[in-house]
């Protein structure tokens, strides 16, 4: 199994912190007592349980009763989604984008079935929202407004607040998946326009299988997993306690170094696609120049498929995602690439890198040194050339949502 | 990562026959050129073969392929079974003889196996003249999958080619239904009618292999008497309504040599009717190793 590589996958997971693996390992030895058990020994794992919400309500900004923790990123969307609407029972009415990660756009499909009405915002060729188009949409009938703070696969942010304000002008419920977001910018829930923000662990250096959602005081909130009354009653089911205080140390690190870390990112991101673009022809960033998380750039490299480059990467040892079909189960490329109108000759040879703290000029050295040899080969074995070839695309794919 | 033979992985780091091939005149030679896919599919494959005049010998062959791993490493492999074949071998090398030389492809893949073998199809047919579609039906028919632009009629053929029961191995066998999946419900219609059209003969040609089965193998002059019998009955009057004919030269073994005659003879179709009228419903009622070539 490899264990060393030039991790680049940054928005898929990232490395554990071994600050946080530090401060979970007592409590999967020596503190395994029930945070809601009435002696002394659980008693103290419940003090962990309140200090880790008390970390992350300050990396979000917000009070630590306002902190509800989940088993991830999925399941504080569907929460979030699902807690809404069964607090406003008499309306029918959501408004998602085009580009939202599956949590949210796959139950937003499930929801169509049972008679909600949906409303999937486009995005222009940068990735970005009209904000006409929201106006538009809202209406008395809007129960929820449902957007990503930044997308997954092309850094692109979401101007948040201005679609806040409008969607509070229109009386409905505003959640946030912020799961690439946080820890990449500043948050403070005391001053947004969000009701609920939907966050994950494992995207912050913390393990896998946690997360958390916010849930601004005041708003309603119903259920979606019933039981014992853990957590005031909003998630039942034992804690997931070593995975909270882990929770907990990631979000009080990334507060800690979010200025520094994000600066220095923002520096190799840039040198990393400046310099293939210089270098490199006949490709492209996909996304918008400036409104973009300073960690990840989606480049497409013109008549070359994701997946083949992803195989070549691999052989120095170099992980970064493509948003190709052959990558992934589906035959259809991103939807998220799909929806920004993106030329077929790009389309299918994207690929993402997305960086961390711990990510090197080393590292960048060694994928700028590799990547242009790469794409040649690939280019060479490749029977497109420009854009003029009759058969480049003579066949149309049906846009689907 | 998707779960690789190292025979993929092999021929995908080291190709050895990508390229293209030029025609530069030479006396007795030919170049003809197959492509299939488009980038707007994400799998393109362009084959080029040097074919010896005379003996329709695969002299040398190049791909240029735009797709994946599996895209590439099939491509390569296509090139290594089809090298010093003749056209008429080549053209019975199948997908699975492409999965299979390279020791298996993920299901989800095997697509990449099909764009080998039609690429093949529409290099050879390209070098007998007969034009542009590999498989002309296959554009015939109700156009199935909008996404990847399947018709009916190709959906059928690589139902009944590979024996696909569900609608998720079509999907991986040609793409249709991979996009949308709005037309994977007739799909799965398409496959039951398959099912049921081919109920019957199967049944029949069940019968006759328990027949033959539970008698003697068949005599070679027994054999050559249902071959005729099955081109009098059942081929010949077909191949009659179109102003065509076919007639019995030889029979080497399993190499059944006929003799096509009047439109047939001249048709630029004489390789489809040789491959899929003929040597289909002979391989169904005598036995499927038959092999047909034209004289």
């Amino acid at each position: 199994m490899q264990k060393n590589c030039i991790y680049l996958d940054n928005n898929a997971t990232t490395k554990v912190d071994p600050e946080v693996v530090e401060a979970m390992l007592p409590y999967l030895t020596d503190y395994y007592g029930n945070p809601s058990s009435m002696h002394s020994f659980g008693g103290q794992v419940k003090k962990a349980v309140n200090q880790a919400q008390e970390q992350v309500a300050a990396l979000l900004g917000a009070d630590e009763s306002e902190i509800i923790f989940t088993s991830g990123g999925t399941e504080g969307d569907n929460a979030a989604i699902r807690a809404a609407l069964l607090a406003q029972p008499d309306k029918r009415h959501i408004i998602t984008t085009q580009v939202e990660h599956p949590a949210v756009l796959s139950l937003c499909k499930q929801l169509e079935k049972q008679g909600y009405s949906i409303t999937y915002l486009s995005v222009n060729h940068e990735g970005q929202l009209d904000l006409n188009e929201l106006e538009a949409s809202l209406t008395g009938n809007t129960a929820l407004v449902t957007i990503m703070y930044a997308n997954n696969e092309t850094g692109v942010v979401f101007p948040i607040e201005q679609i806040g304000v409008r969607v509070k002008e229109h009386g409905a419920l505003f959640h946030v998946d912020a799961v690439q977001a946080v820890g990449k910018i500043p948050m403070n829930m005391k001053t947004s326009t969000i009701d609920m923000l939907t966050m994950s662990g494992h995207k912050i250096h913390a393990p896998k299988g946690i997360g958390a959602l916010y849930v601004r005081r005041g708003v309603r909130f119903r259920p979606m997993l019933i039981g014992g009354g853990q957590q005031r009653g909003r998630r039942a089911g034992t804690e997931n306690v070593p995975g909270v205080v882990a929770l907990g140390k990631a979000a009080e690190l990334e507060l800690l170094h979010l200025e520094e870390a994000t600066a220095r990112e923002r520096k190799l991101r840039d040198r990393l696609e400046q310099t293939i673009i210089a270098t490199i022809p006949d490709c492209q960033v996909n996304g918008h120049s400036t409104q973009r998380l300073p960690n990840t750039t989606n480049i497409g490299f013109k008549y070359i498929e994701g997946e083949a480059i992803l195989y070549l990467l691999n052989q120095y040892g170099i992980c970064a995602s493509s948003g190709s079909a052959c990558s992934s189960g589906s035959l259809e490329p991103s939807h998220v690439l799909r929806a920004m109108g993106l030329p077929y000759t790009i389309l299918h040879g994207s690929i993402r890198f997305s960086l961390c703290r711990y990510t090197t000029d080393a590292e960048i050295d060694t994928v700028l040194a590799v990547m242009p040899g790469i794409v040649e080969r690939l280019r060479a074995l490749s029977p497109f050339k420009n854009d003029e070839a009759s058969w480049l695309q003579e066949r149309s794919m049906v846009i689907s949502h | 990562m998707w779960d690789y033979t190292d025979k993929v992985l092999e021929l995908f780091y080291n190709p050895k026959y990508q390229g293209v091939i030029e025609d530069k005149g030479e006396a007795g030679v030919k170049v003809a050129v197959g492509e299939v896919g488009s980038i707007a599919c994400g799998d393109a494959l362009r084959l080029h073969l040097k074919v010896e005049e005379d003996t329709e010998k695969i002299l040398d062959a190049r791909f240029q392929t735009f797709g994946c791993t599996s895209a590439i490493a099939s491509s390569e492999a296509l090139v290594e079974l089809i090298k010093g074949k003749t056209l008429d071998e080549a053209l019975r090398v199948t997908n699975k003889e492409i999965a299979n030389y390279l020791g298996g492809l993920p299901e989800a893949k095997m697509h990449c196996s099909v764009m080998g073998q039609e690429a093949l199809e529409a290099a050879i047919y390209n070098y007998r003249g007969i034009p542009l579609d590999v498989h002309k039906d296959d554009d015939e028919g109700a156009l199935v999958c909008t996404c990847f632009g399947i018709s009916d009629a190709k959906i059928r053929r690589v139902i009944v080619e590979n024996n696909l029961t569900t609608a998720e191995e079509v999907t991986n066998y040609v793409k249709a239904g991979g996009g949308c999946g709005s037309c994977l419900a007739t799909i799965d219609d398409i496959i039951a009618s398959v099912q049921k059209e081919s109920a019957t003969p199967v049944s029949t040609s069940a019968n006759h292999s328990n027949e033959r089965s539970s008698v003697k193998p068949l005599t070679p002059v027994q054999k050559i008497a249902l071959i005729q019998k099955v081109l009098d009955e059942e081929v010949r009057p077909v191949l009659i309504a179109d102003g065509g004919d076919v007639e019995l030269f030889d029979v080497e073994g399993d190499r059944i040599k006929v003799v096509l005659q009047g439109a047939c003879g001249s048709c630029s179709s004489s390789t489809a009717t040789l491959k899929i009228a003929i040597e289909s419903r002979l391989r169904d009622r005598v036995s499927k190793d038959l092999v047909v070539e034209a004289v």
